[in-house]
């Protein structure tokens, strides 16, 4: 892709998606919901929300990586 | 006694119960507006927006003891901001809902059929929503937004040439996205 479709591409995306503006006050005032939050009992740790398929993702990723280290910049391109 | 908002900012590091909860009401009712027109930038949702500014603060509040007066509250936030509506973007799926514009009921130009410029930008934007989160950050802030790349480079925690690369992978994958559709922008 040469700077010209990029520009083009850019004047795509600015024509389909115009920038937010003004509106940029919340309707309500979120200190109630603040309050509420802080009150909440805490949450879970993120770690206890992993399924067993994301650990066994991770575990197969790694040794992807340790068996085939040519694999690590395709991996790191996709992250 | 009135106390200015490095004495705030100072509270809030020190995280003295007595101090921690006033100092955090202070710094929340003087950034939430600049907080939520960040998040809004990134989600194009207003309600989405408001849920992930108190979930923003929230994650302020808890890292309160890692923040650093000297860097600044407002570029701190902003980082955490991002990241929070970053995460938020994670778990959806692209939907039509975060592109209002995908409706086709954008103006279009008098040169050229509107029809087919609506639907032109209908799926360019749907073809935006299904990017990766990561690209589609750096694009919104850099493209959409068209904020200055040093700006989007600090929210997002990388460097300037690391968004330059983030904007041209979204625009490339995008670009893919609309030839497979029979657009040829």
């Amino acid at each position: 892709m040469n700077a010209e479709d990029l520009d083009r591409m850019k004047k795509l995306v600015q024509q389909a998606l115009p920038p937010m503006e003004g509106d940029d006050e919340p309707d309500r005032d979120l200190w109630p919901a603040m309050l509420g939050r802080l009150n909440a009992p805490p949450a879970a740790e993120p770690l206890a929300g992993w399924a067993w398929f994301d650990g066994a993702l991770a575990v197969s990723l790694v040794a992807l990586a340790a068996c085939f280290p040519a694999s690590i910049p395709v991996l790191l391109y996709y992250l | 006694m009135q106390i200015g908002e490095s004495g705030v900012l100072n509270r809030f590091r020190e995280g003295n119960p007595e101090t921690l909860e006033a100092a955090f009401e202070a710094l929340f009712r003087l950034h939430q507006r600049a907080v939520y027109g960040w998040i809004l930038r990134i989600v194009r949702n207003p309600s989405t927006a408001e849920e992930l500014t108190v979930e923003t603060f929230w994650r302020i509040h808890t890292a309160h003891a890692r923040f650093e007066p000297a860097q600044g509250f407002e570029g701190w936030a902003r980082r955490i901001a991002t990241r929070a509506a970053l995460d938020w973007l994670h778990t959806r799926r692209p939907e039509c809902e975060l592109y209002p514009e995908a409706s086709g009921e954008l103006a279009a130009p008098a040169t050229a059929d509107p029809a087919i410029i609506a639907e032109i930008r209908a799926r360019t934007a749907l073809a935006f929503g299904r990017l990766p989160p990561k690209l589609r950050i750096a694009a919104t802030l850099a493209v959409v937004e068209e904020l200055p790349q040093k700006e989007v480079a600090a929210a997002l925690g990388i460097s300037v040439a690391a968004v330059k690369l983030r904007v041209f992978r979204a625009l490339r994958l995008l670009r893919n996205d609309l030839k497979r559709q029979g657009i040829t922008p």
